[in-house]
């Protein structure tokens, strides 16, 4: 999964929708442990900016 | 280093500084601790407040944050070709003041700072204390020094990202048809009317509303939220005010001074939202409006009941989570939960409406004059105008 720094505004939003909490909100970035995430895509639609993708979300 | 509280609370937000306000007033040794360097800043909210709560939190209107007081709201169908309005007093006061909520947050913690609660910014909480599988405090990385802080009480007010419920395994998890994904621009050089708040429905923003909550005569704060189970797409949010605005000359001229972004809650009160020693306040106990999206008020409100709660256990020298569910959670319940349900079920209700009905819903409503705004008032004038509507909405009374 990648985070589009240039895009994030550092919102939290899809750290608090993340249904299986791996997803961080470090001072100043977004960090997303890939080892618990579940391929939801809570986290990338949820994205007001855009800013999360992964190649398995089409 | 390791420090020593009666109460640690978790966030500066509007539920945070309520919470150590009162808990400090009571004497208790209170910290509250906030990850960005500056309370209230980035601003995350359409910043619509209505006025009847105020008195209950002990605040008076500032001039430094009030931006502007409306008259009432507007809601517009899908076709805008007509229009409910809705005075204040009619809204059940739910509309009044489009506040700065960066000057709103401070003033709140400067409250709690004069009432003597301590306060640490650029300071997250990194991790929660264990101790015999019960919370003794937080792990906080302040200004860049990991230091331990222990407490009797920890408040986790960290907002809709919350991570003291998850930590302290209080399952607050939400589902994504209760989740809104929000975006807004502020605005300058519009065509608003600056004495109304004004909320749109329907397919410009499936499971959400669009807002116009004008902060000046030319200036506004323009959101929308979508629910997350209508989303399918990356960015698709941004799209859809971006399309709405494209519709509206009287936007589309303006620019765009700043962009907020966030989420919201939209579910009924969760199962629990207190631990042993631990309770939640705010968004991160889910406590905002199903209907509106609004979260300030339940935040203090909730933040005050949790500082005075707080109060109460360490005198008691109970802070188990039976305890806390009788004097916090249960108190919150009795306030909120019938409220929220039924605003969760209007919402639900609404959200799967078409354009079509919606249209037609409006035009009903608006061709009455209104004396107050009730449900039995409201399916009245629906009835006379559109009969085979009612049916629809029959279980909602």
């Amino acid at each position: 999964m990648k985070v589009d720094t240039s895009k994030c505004n550092y919102c939290g939003a899809c750290v608090g929708s993340c249904p299986v909490n791996c997803i961080f909100l470090d001072e100043t970035r977004i960090v997303i442990d890939e080892n618990s995430c579940t391929k939801c895509g809570f986290c990338i639609r949820v994205c007001p900016m855009g800013a999360i993708s992964a190649e398995w979300f089409k | 280093m390791r420090y020593e509280y009666d109460v640690l609370v978790i966030g500066a937000g509007p539920g945070g500084s309520m919470a150590a306000r009162y808990a400090a007033r009571k004497g208790l040794k209170v910290l509250m601790v906030e990850k960005r360097p500056d309370i209230g800043s980035p601003v995350r909210c359409g910043e619509g407040i209505s006025k009847s709560w105020l008195p209950e939190v002990e605040l008076e209107p500032q001039p430094i944050w009030v931006s502007n007081e409306v008259e009432g709201a507007r809601i517009f169908p899908p076709d805008e070709k007509t229009f409910i309005k809705l005075s204040a007093n009619k809204a059940g006061n739910e509309v009044g003041y489009i506040i700065e909520r960066d000057k709103f947050d401070k003033y709140l913690a400067a409250l709690a700072a004069r009432e003597g609660a301590d306060i640490w910014v650029k300071s997250p909480a990194i991790s929660l204390i264990f101790e015999d599988k019960k919370v003794v405090g937080a792990r906080i990385r302040r200004q860049g020094e990991v230091v331990d802080v222990f407490a009797k009480i920890i408040i986790g007010a960290d907002g809709f990202e919350s991570q003291v419920g998850r930590w302290a395994k209080i399952n607050t998890m939400v589902k994504d048809r209760d989740i809104v994904s929000c975006i807004e621009y502020r605005m300058v050089g519009i065509d608003i009317d600056k004495n109304f708040t004004d909320f749109y429905l329907g397919s410009c923003a499936p499971g959400g509303y669009v807002w116009v909550f004008p902060k000046g005569k030319d200036e506004a704060n323009v959101g929308i939220g979508v629910a997350l189970n209508k989303l399918k797409r990356s960015g698709e949010v941004k799209k859809y005010l971006d399309d709405f605005i494209e519709r509206h000359p009287g936007l589309k001229k303006g620019k765009t001074i700043e962009i907020i972004t966030g989420a919201v809650s939209t579910c009924p009160v969760p199962q629990s939202i207190v631990t042993d020693n631990v309770m939640l306040v705010g968004d991160a106990a889910r406590l905002i409006d199903p209907i509106t999206g609004g979260g300030v008020a339940n935040a203090c409100i909730s933040g005050r009941l949790a500082g005075e709660a707080a109060y109460e256990a360490i005198r008691s020298k109970n802070t188990s989570k039976e305890f806390l569910k009788e004097i916090y959670e249960k108190k919150v319940r009795e306030k909120l939960e019938r409220k929220h349900l039924r605003n969760w079920f209007a919402k639900e209700k609404l959200s799967v409406l078409s354009d079509e009905t919606l249209n037609k819903l409006v035009d009903a409503i608006s061709s009455v004059e209104l004396t107050s705004i009730s449900v039995k008032s409201l399916l009245d004038a629906v009835q006379k105008k559109y009969p085979e509507l009612v049916k629809e909405f029959e279980d909602l009374i």
